[in-house]
């Protein structure tokens, strides 16, 4: 775990956790310190998206669009228009899930640097249930021609992430973050970069190719797994969309044996660009771990985890049902 | 940029041209809309030719006038009217809807320039037009003026009222909006599908300056654009009272031509109709 750079102890009780959403409104701030083309907008949900401390400090560069999701992108379509770099955030449920259209008729098809930031996603939201439980964004956006998907792992890198879609204005964007608190895995000194995947540790038995929230899950089951004798490979895939197939081939090639990670929907999300990408240019064993076609619904965050599937617990019965298969066949 | 001033019989004649323009086109497409393009004639020869600051040959001219056209569906009108101003060759028009043509079924902003967005999809012009206008006050660029033409069928979509809601919050007065009241739409007559009426009550109570002409008039236009610019406290709409297929006597006021292309004979006796109207025109204005 050399590079890239890691918290050292990943068990550890006391593992410093922080909800992802507020790195995204440290970055915003950052970027809006140094670039003041950067905007923020808003749909009446400032402070719960961690936008305030932009809006706080930038309130001539702040839009408050009210409850109005198909306003707050074209709103950020016509601040992108005359040269603006507009972070447009609601929660993911509505934003982008109610503004689909808008966003591929004004943000896609005119290829605008709207950067669209979904917050709440997954079904970590817990309580409020399946209606704020956004499972399908990164499946909605990864269609759409043009647009950056994004699903930073922690805090620390969506403040990263942030920044680099604030200094990239070539192309649309859409950023998902969390609402819970999350482990913090990443360090100061680890790299991101749009488009990029990085093997957070080696192995050469199973790829675990993981996003957002699922990375801290898949690297304690790579560490419990390592005790089982299984040598598990993690990819942390920050960048849905454009998949980084290099990076996910070359470990494939190595290891054969494929599991995917996310909280959302396998069906179109990361388990679907994977299985894709997999089916045309190097076929192999996949198991995808998310949501299964189904919504979610109220409870706390770490049970309905359990409930759906989501946890290391569950990365290891794949790994372990996948070698077992393996060594069934060969 | 075009500075001649031109008279009104030059501009009348111009709409004329214009129409002819307009079925040329949508007879060799051989589909799109007939009766909002004609019917907006009159409106884009007065924004093109007299309205409107900006400059054919430098599409991107970072102090023109914003002309966003959020009833993507009538664009065949504004090609005409680029086209006649400048921006590209006319023989360029009978690409309209053809492979590889610039001149898309629906505007593309990324192929031609001075399009300014890409629209089709309804309601979403206002809300465009509104964040460019907060992007120009952040930039203290005064002095610039947004047009959106939206047509009245369109307003049914909600996000229409939340542009509304947000120019007048944020007194965005840099904008002139211009509703086609042409009546119809795709279904039939707008009163019947979904009513709209009152409709400047509506506006008003939105908070916009509201005022109402005969959209087909070209004086009319350009004097309540000037109005417009005027009204400093509010953000502006102009109910265009407009007859649909203006100019054409079997398509007037017939909703079946919303969605429908003139075939050879249908063009040939529009062609007929507005040659008829130049000298009509010019018999006015002597």
């Amino acid at each position: 775990m050399n590079e890239p750079h890691l918290v050292e102890d990943l068990l550890a009780k006391n593992l410093v956790t922080e909800p992802i959403r507020k790195g995204f409104g440290r970055g915003l701030l950052k970027a809006g310190q140094i670039d003041e083309n950067v905007v923020g907008a808003c749909a009446d949900l400032t402070t719960s998206t961690a936008m305030n401390l932009f809006a706080d400090a930038f309130p001539d560069r702040f839009i408050q669009v009210g409850a109005a999701e198909q306003n707050l992108v074209t709103v950020g379509s016509g601040l992108a228009a005359m040269g603006k770099i507009p972070f447009v955030s609601s929660y993911a449920a509505f934003n982008p899930g109610r503004n689909w259209e808008q966003i591929r008729t004004t943000i896609c098809l005119n290829n605008l640097p709207v950067r669209i930031i979904g917050s709440h996603a997954g079904v970590s939201v817990g309580p409020d249930g399946a209606t704020h439980q956004m499972l399908e964004d990164v499946a909605l956006m990864r269609v759409l021609p043009n647009m950056i998907v994004i699903a930073p792992g922690d805090s620390l890198e969506a403040e990263r992430a942030t920044m680099a879609l604030a200094a990239d204005k070539e192309h649309p964007a859409y950023m998902r973050l969390a609402r819970e608190a999350t482990p913090i895995i990443t360090t100061p000194k680890t790299p991101f970069a749009i488009g990029k995947a990085y093997v957070y540790t080696d192995g050469s038995d199973v790829t675990v190719v993981s996003t957002g929230t699922m990375t801290y899950h898949a690297l304690v089951a790579a560490e419990k797994l390592y005790k089982d004798g299984i040598d598990v490979e993690v990819i942390h895939c920050p960048t849905v969309k454009p998949l980084d197939g290099v990076t996910i081939l070359s470990s494939v090639k190595k290891t054969g044996l494929v599991i995917t990670a996310e909280e959302g929907q396998i069906n179109g999300g990361l388990g679907g660009a994977v299985a894709e990408l997999l089916g045309e240019e190097h076929p192999v064993p996949i198991k995808r771990i998310g949501m299964r076609d189904r919504f979610g619904e109220s409870g706390k965050p770490e049970e309905l985890l359990e409930h759906f599937g989501l946890s290391a617990k569950h990365i290891m019965i794949a790994a372990h049902d996948m070698i077992e298969q393996h060594k069934k066949r060969s | 940029m075009t500075n001649k001033k031109y008279t009104i019989e030059e501009l009348e004649l111009k709409a004329n041209d214009i129409r002819k323009d307009i079925i040329r086109m949508l007879e060799e497409a051989g589909s799109g809309h007939s009766a909002g393009p004609l019917g907006l004639a009159d409106i884009f020869t007065a924004l093109y030719f007299d309205v409107l600051k900006h400059d054919p040959d430098k599409p991107d001219w970072n102090q023109r006038d914003i002309l966003v056209l959020s009833q993507g569906h009538c664009v065949p009108v504004r090609y005409a009217a680029m086209a006649h101003a400048g921006y590209f060759d006319k023989s360029e028009l009978m690409t309209l809807r053809k492979f590889g043509s610039r001149l898309q079924g629906h505007p593309e902003r990324e192929r031609l320039p001075g399009l300014e967005t890409t629209s089709g999809p309804l309601g979403s012009g206002l809300s465009q037009a509104a964040g460019m206008s907060l992007a120009m006050r952040m930039n203290k660029e005064q002095f610039r003026w947004i047009y959106v033409v939206m047509g009245d069928g369109e307003q049914d979509e909600g996000n229409v009222w939340e542009a509304a809601m947000l120019a007048s919050k944020y007194h965005l007065n840099n904008i002139i909006a211009i509703t086609d009241r042409n009546n119809i739409q795709l279904d039939g007559p707008t009163e019947t599908i979904m009513p709209l009426e009152n409709f400047k009550d509506k506006w008003e109570g939105f908070g916009w300056h509201v005022i109402e002409i005969d959209g087909n008039n070209i004086e009319a236009i350009i004097d309540a654009c000037a109005m417009g610019r005027a009204i400093v406290e509010k953000p502006v709409m102009i109910i265009a009272h407009t007859v649909p297929g203006m100019g054409v006597d079997f398509m007037e006021y017939d909703f079946h031509w919303h969605g429908a292309p003139p075939n050879a004979e249908e063009a040939k006796k529009a062609l007929a109709e507005l040659r008829t109207l130049r000298g009509k025109i010019r018999s006015e204005h002597e």
